[in-house]
């Protein structure tokens, strides 16, 4: 028979994916919804030079519940892509590959990103 | 291209199931990626239970118990049962790792055994490794030279200078790593992938090749090197305990001192 018909070995669903994988998945997944937030930032601004009518239909979107939800998790992705970022910054200097480092920079980001988030979300409701 | 599901003829149907002996007070149950390129059909998983109390203590061990014993056209690389050589590669309990050096007593409940994942399958758990050799090819893992050498003996390295390949001349070219890396699953048609990274550091740094900057050269592209994004699973996964993602860190430090 062909070798063409080969079939393919499974990968995604059989493979346990360790914290560090899934680290930076998050990386890119929060990376993508970093650029939806922007959309929503612009839409804010232009409504802000819209005019005070339209601008407060807007704020009224992003004060409602599911608005204060997009911009929790917004600033979420914002903190764990910032703080996920730094761990790439030290890689890139050439620290942090040995397996130990790696768990510990991966628990000290996703800290920093959940502290982060917190801190400004108390800033924020003040 | 990234591609989650498996293709058609790719899909994993359940298969039969080989109870254990009655009596037998120890059974752990093994689920085996099967394929049989003669029938025709998909992949199926077979599950065969097994006395543990008559069966060596390696994931090896058992899969040669059913071989010799249940199944004989359970079919699968392996040769030196000391994990040297790198036959026995394959995805076991979730993790790329040899079956000769995995303890079936580190699995908990059913084992579950698949080929290299991402890989194109040959029959059950051995997989087609034609890319991954012919990738290793590319890089000429071999030492290159332009000066002749002394005429009294060989070209000499400092002990420090050895220092800089350890870690790097020990791996045995399973492709644990090379299949573990999700970057490798999506682009391993043009990422060059762990393994064979790790390989072309091995050249890189030693200190009597002189073709460093050509080897550098040949890196410098976005899939060949840069397809790396630091996932890890590679050295998480490693059997011989290496470390390629720290491999590929340091070509990328060279090639980013070399442009400075």
């Amino acid at each position: 028979m062909s070798t063409r018909n080969r079939p393919l070995s499974p990968h995604l669903d059989i493979y346990r994916l360790p914290l560090l994988a899934i680290m930076s998945i998050t990386h890119r997944i929060t990376g993508v919804g970093l650029v939806i937030g922007l959309f929503a930032l612009t839409w804010w601004l232009c409504a802000a030079a819209n005019g005070p009518e339209y601008f407060s239909f807007v704020q009224a979107v992003f004060g409602s519940f599911l608005g204060k939800l997009f911009l929790f998790g917004w600033t979420l992705a914002l903190f764990f892509h910032l703080s996920h970022g730094i761990r790439h910054l030290l890689w890139d200097s050439g620290w942090g590959f040995e397996i130990p480092q790696a768990y510990l920079s991966a628990k000290v980001a996703l800290v920093a990103a959940v502290a982060l988030t917190v801190i400004a979300w108390i800033i924020g409701l003040a | 291209m990234v591609e989650f599901a498996l293709p058609a003829n790719s899909r994993v149907q359940s298969g039969k199931t080989h109870k254990a002996p009655a009596g037998a007070k120890n059974v752990k149950a093994f689920k085996i990626y099967r394929y049989d390129p003669d029938s025709g059909s998909n992949p199926r998983l077979d599950t065969f239970e097994i006395d543990l109390d008559h069966c060596g203590p390696m994931v090896l061990d058992a899969l040669l118990k059913i071989k010799n014993e249940i199944d004989s056209t359970l079919t699968f690389r392996r040769s030196c049962r000391e994990g040297i050589c790198g036959s026995c590669a394959m995805n076991i309990d979730g993790t790329n790792t040899l079956a000769c050096l995995k303890p079936i007593e580190d699995i908990k409940g059913e084992a579950k055994i698949y080929p290299l994942p991402h890989m194109p399958v040959v029959k059950d758990l051995i997989p087609d490794l034609t890319v991954p050799y012919a990738q290793l090819a590319s890089i000429k893992p071999w030492m290159q030279t332009q000066t002749p050498p002394p005429p009294d003996g060989e070209r000499l390295q400092s002990p420090e200078e050895r220092e800089q390949l350890d870690g790097m001349w020990e791996c045995i070219l399973c492709f644990c790593c090379q299949t573990s890396c999700p970057s490798y699953w999506w682009n391993g048609d043009r990422y060059l992938g762990p393994a064979v990274l790790l390989q072309a550091a091995r050249w890189i740094h030693d200190s009597r090749d002189e073709m460093t900057g050509e080897r550098l050269d040949a890196l410098e592209d976005p899939f060949k090197l840069y397809r790396c994004h630091t996932i890890m699973n590679c050295t998480k996964t490693c059997p011989k305990g290496l470390n390629p993602a720290k491999a590929i860190g340091s070509i990328k430090t060279k090639l980013l001192q070399r442009g400075v």
